[in-house]
């Protein structure tokens, strides 16, 4: 199988092999960016439920995320892109690959080849920089599906823009599925699923690895309202036995109003929602006291919906509401969760940003619900960071 | 899952979905003024499309999945350049996936090459000073003159894309030339009796436009590009008005009228709405309607 795979990616790179001559120069500089996201928290009770590795997730001041980002065509046929991250933990200094990736340019046929270490294109929050959050903190129900740092891998993706007369996009993509950032596959936080010890697998052949299928549609429903929708769906391994499995699958949804005449970008309304299942098939095990645990699935699921008002300009306000069953042992947290989360948001430039974030998170282990309040800050220099949409 | 079963019905799909190949060329220019002077240029053999509408402001599109899709169909894309669409354009290049129009490749047409721009930073500069682009000002098609060479170079990508068309667009690009230098005197003609005049504009939208006609920009609405006044700027501008007798404010339609109005009431200024774009006013449909929409708001405004 992987050698059909290989075969498959040699053709590619035939139909690729058709010369494109370079034509203008250009300059061979990197595009350099350092973007820093600070944040001051305080919460009701210490032991509260920020489980994100980027979240505000202690009294006082977190260095939230410091990435580098380089960027920059490698010749005419691949884009390269890194994203370094470099944090701080009790005081100690670290750094982490959190993607480097290469993008094919001009495949024919709308086809496009990503490769390297990537952010799963799961939905709309997992592919996002944390600098590039609506809010100071992770959603909920990522966290739960993919951990605190997001579902990213090594790996291949292909994607396709269909000629149709709307936008249609179709995204593969097979990733390691072992580590911290493949939580729900061959890695979770902990040494045991459901009392079944995690096992240490790993890739035998391509059955081990992680699939994505995506597809990705935009609608322009009038010149200043734009919706995009998708679902995903995800396919894996996970340890608690030699051939168990845990799918996920999500529908997303996003519209955005803002007028032609729209002044330096304001103002503007968005709405955004994930609903995201997740199947997680735990195997048989017998345990060292000779208790035999049977084969079970685990349901999971959660969603959240936000909407953000740029009001004024220079000024944004958002609200979201999350909610989740979190029975399931992957958790930190038990009991269903939701909560409630306000925020204001002031750009002094497109380079800065200074937001206030309210948070009322409930959660059914707990007698009292847990009040957070963060204050997050963030700068970036270096190139002009790109606007997806 | 079989990934090679993945690959094998996108293919198919993609092989029956294929589009038959259409006749004219097929030009996505990020602004109505590149659109505007693209079909000047490629007359009947093209069809011209604009990512932005007139009344938008450019350096602020979104990225839209909609414009990657026209960019996926695009035979040419025309950029204005100088780092206008940063913001929006990477994006979408990188989405449409299309080859042809790539940055170097024939199909890839930036508007700004041969253009001397203007306002080039001459010395270090950082983005304390604002949004400042320092490749120099980017609004170089309001001066038409450079209009003429934007032609060229949409001409040029034109042949390399559809050399059977090159003597047609030779001929096109002839004529527009031709009656810019015709259109350009009665311009000219009609801006003389204000040469010299100051003028303050919301954002340095202007400088190409100014020179040319012979205005002057004694100050800006925006105390640096990007950012929005301040109370002691319109203190300063208010001060400024009457010391220079500045005669006219000049305002881009996609900008509040909350700081120009204020200003006016202030002073006795006029304010002077002027589009900066082809269809950003009514009556303003091609690259000579707007510069006598331009010529003929502000020779009424001034006098």
């Amino acid at each position: 199988m992987m050698r059909s795979i290989l075969f498959a990616l040699i053709l590619f790179g035939a139909i690729l092999g058709i010369a494109l001559p370079a034509r203008s120069a250009q300059t061979f500089n990197p595009e350099i960016s350092l973007d820093g996201l600070f944040s001051a928290a305080t919460f009701s009770d210490p032991d509260h439920l920020q489980f994100g590795a980027h979240d505000p997730n202690k009294r006082g001041f977190t260095l939230q995320n410091l990435e580098l980002t380089l960027a920059g065509n490698v010749d005419p046929y691949f884009r390269g892109e890194a994203h370094l991250i470099f944090g701080l933990e009790d005081g100690e200094s670290f750094i982490e690959v959190e993607e480097a990736f290469l993008t094919t340019l001009s495949l024919p046929y709308g086809l496009q080849i990503m490769g390297g270490q990537f952010f799963t294109r799961f939905g709309r929050q997992n592919p996002l920089h944390p600098h590039a959050w609506d809010f100071a903190d992770q959603n909920i129900i990522n966290t739960l599906m993919f951990g605190g740092d997001g579902l990213r891998s090594p790996g291949i993706q292909l994607s396709a823009l269909l000629p149709l007369p709307f936008y249609l996009e179709l995204i593969g993509s097979a990733q390691n599925a072992e580590g911290e950032t493949a939580t729900s596959f061959l890695f979770a936080p902990g040494e045991t699923f459901a009392g079944r010890p995690i096992l240490e697998r790993d890739v035998h052949d391509e059955g081990d690895l992680l699939y994505l299928s995506r597809i990705k549609t935009s609608l322009d429903l009038s010149e200043s309202v734009t919706l995009v929708a998708g679902t995903s769906h995800l396919f894996g391994p996970n340890g608690t036995g030699e051939n168990t499995s845990t799918r996920i699958h999500g529908v997303d949804l996003f519209v955005k109003w803002k007028p032609l005449t729209a002044d330096h970008g304001w103002p503007f309304v968005t709405f955004q929602g994930e609903a995201m299942r997740r199947s997680y098939e735990a195997g048989e095990a017998t345990l060292d006291d000779g208790t035999v645990l049977s084969g079970e699935k685990f349901k999971t699921d959660g969603f959240y919906i936000q909407s953000l008002y740029g009001f004024k300009r220079r000024w944004v306000a958002g609200i979201r509401y999350e909610q989740a069953d979190a029975t399931d042992p992957v958790d930190p947290a038990s009991g269903e969760r939701w909560r409630a989360s306000s925020n204001l948001t002031f750009y002094p430039s497109e380079f800065s940003k200074i937001r206030l974030q309210y948070n009322y998170d409930k959660s059914d282990d707990r007698d009292d619900p847990i009040h957070a309040v963060f204050i997050q800050y963030e700068f970036l220099i270096g190139a002009h960071g790109a606007h997806t949409f | 899952m079989r990934p090679i079963y993945l690959i094998a019905s996108f293919l198919l799909i993609l092989q029956i979905a294929r589009p038959v190949e259409a006749a004219p060329v097929n030009v996505v220019t990020t602004t109505e003024d590149l659109a505007a002077i693209a079909k000047e240029v490629g007359g009947e053999r093209v069809e011209v499309e604009s990512l932005a509408k007139g009344v938008q402001d450019p350096h602020f599109i979104e990225a839209k999945p909609s414009f990657m899709l026209k960019l996926a169909r695009a035979d040419l894309f025309v950029q204005v350049g100088l780092e206008l669409e940063q913001a929006w354009v990477g994006p979408l290049l990188l989405g449409a996936r299309n080859g042809k129009i790539r940055s170097g490749a024939p199909g890839f047409v930036d508007a700004s090459r041969g253009i001397t721009a203007l306002e080039v930073p001459t010395e270090p500069i950082d983005r304390s000073a604002g949004d400042v682009h320092l490749q120099g000002n980017p609004h170089i098609w309001l001066d038409p003159m450079n209009g003429k060479q934007i032609a060229r170079n949409i001409a040029e990508g034109l042949k390399r894309v559809d050399p059977k068309g090159a003597a047609e667009y030779d001929r096109n690009l002839a004529g527009f030339s031709t009656r810019i230098d015709a259109a350009l005197s009665r311009w000219q003609e009609k801006m003389k009796p204000f040469e010299g005049a100051k003028v303050i504009t919301y954002h340095n939208s202007w400088p190409y436009f100014l020179k040319r006609f012979g205005l002057v920009a004694a100050g800006y609405i925006e105390p640096k590009p990007g950012i929005p006044s301040s109370t002691s700027h319109m203190r300063e501008l208010i001060a400024l008005i009457p010391r220079e007798q500045v005669k006219g404010i000049l305002m881009e339609p996609y900008f509040s009228d909350q700081a120009p109005k204020f200003l006016a009431e202030k002073t006795g200024a006029k304010v002077v709405p002027l589009p900066p774009s082809v269809s950003a006013s009514a009556g303003v449909n091609d690259y000579f309607e707007l510069f006598d929409h331009l010529t003929n708001r502000l020779a009424e405004a001034l006098r």
